[in-house]
């Protein structure tokens, strides 16, 4: 591998970083497309793909548990849930593919999906204003405000159905609902063959109510487990390119450490704004992407990747700009623990 | 890469995944003690003291 390409995957890597550590997602999603419009193999897009989403997971769960944002116990309910929705979402695809229907079902969900989630985020964080975020110091098992938990999480909380678990941020929610929503997220990512961060980070905020930094946290903690499983599968049919993997990740590993941070100082509803804008573009992205195949025109995969990297450099430079804004302020709250 | 190529089926990907986590491990102490050395004087120059 020639040292331009070397740069490129380094500095590639710390732009994935900062989303991946400040969303707890972003990963898959943003390298594997890059990787197949280089010219690179499916199975090698997505297996080192994989493999670099499980190395950087790793890195920002130690992050995220340093500043006490993971909940374990919340993280094993989901992959439980998670683990057997995904099964049935992988039979519901093979179903469809057998009636020649799956291509064009499964775009079309995951736009109309990534598209709807990032219109609700946003439509949410606008309206929030000042005052209706959570607290981003989120430490240890302090309880979070009434106020700050969505009306739909309330609701589900409101179903005491033993046995009920405590949560960090002193949530309290029957462990059955925990199961049902992380079997839904499951089937979903399932079923459209992804990681699944953009839909269990805003599904443990708004249907269980855990506040944003441990829904990030927790988040990763279950990435790291699907990621590791994904990218041992993959590299079983040698789809793990370690030439790749290994850059990404050294640059990813600074840009993750800078975004895990950034969650301490940047104020919560500008966190969600990025959120719903980056799934917007991602929508569009993969909008544009669909129309070329159906199109025939090859040249759209390229401005679907321009959109992806361009709305990836964008909000990662907000999220930098609006975390150097937080430490440069008169009166900073939140940025004691970061580094 | 590592010899990693000599092994076989599962041993090769569980390597993989191996040398991946503890490039992650290494990567995260490694950064840890940059950040500790370098953060409060770039903390400063950030935050404009």
């Amino acid at each position: 591998m020639s040292a331009g390409m070397l740069a490129l995957f380094v500095a590639f890597g710390v732009l994935i970083g900062v989303l991946f550590g400040f969303f707890g997602m972003g990963g898959s999603f943003l390298v594997t497309p890059a990787l197949l419009v280089m010219g690179y193999p499916s199975r090698v897009a997505v297996g080192s793909g994989l493999a670099f989403v499980f190395g950087t997971s790793v890195i920002a769960t130690l992050k995220h548990r340093d500043l006490g944002q993971v909940d374990y116990k919340l993280g094993i309910s989901m992959i439980i849930g998670t683990t057997v929705g995904l099964e049935v979402g992988k039979e519901i695809v093979l179903y469809l593919e057998e009636l020649g229907l799956a291509g064009n079902i499964i775009s079309v969900t995951y736009v109309l999906l990534l598209g709807g989630i990032g219109l609700f985020v946003t439509y949410e964080a606008l309206k929030g204003g000042d005052g209706g975020g959570v607290s981003h110091d989120v430490d240890g098992d302090a309880d979070i405000d009434a106020d700050d938990i969505p009306e739909l999480a309330k609701k589900i909380q409101s179903y005491s159905l033993p046995p009920m678990i405590t949560l960090r941020g002193g949530v309290k929610v029957s462990l059955w609902m925990i199961l049902l929503v992380a079997f839904a997220t499951g089937l979903l990512s399932g079923f459209l063959g992804v990681g699944g961060g953009f839909i269990r980070m805003p599904a443990l905020f708004y249907l269980i109510g855990v506040p944003v930094p441990i829904a990030v946290g927790t988040d990763l903690f279950e990435i790291m487990f699907s990621g590791g499983i994904g990218s041992f599968l993959y590299a079983q049919s040698g789809g793990v390119d370690l030439s790749i993997v290994a850059p990404l990740l050294a640059g990813s590993a600074l840009g993750a450490r800078v975004g895990s941070a950034a969650t301490s100082i940047v104020n919560e509803d500008e966190i969600k704004i990025y959120f719903g804008l980056m799934l917007l573009l991602g929508a569009l992205a993969v909008a544009v992407r669909q129309a070329g195949n159906y199109l025939g025109m090859g040249v759209l995969d390229y401005v679907s990747l321009a959109l992806i990297l361009g709305s990836a450099l964008m909000v990662s430079s907000a999220v930098l700009y609006s975390a150097v804004k937080s430490m440069r302020a008169p009166s900073t709250t939140g940025g004691s623990t970061a580094d | 890469m590592f010899g990693i190529e000599t092994l076989g089926g599962n041993a090769q990907a569980a390597a993989l995944v191996g040398v991946v986590l503890v490039e992650a491990m290494v990567l995260y102490v490694g950064y840890g003690a940059l950040t500790a050395a370098l953060g409060p004087t770039v903390r400063k120059a950030i935050g404009g003291e």
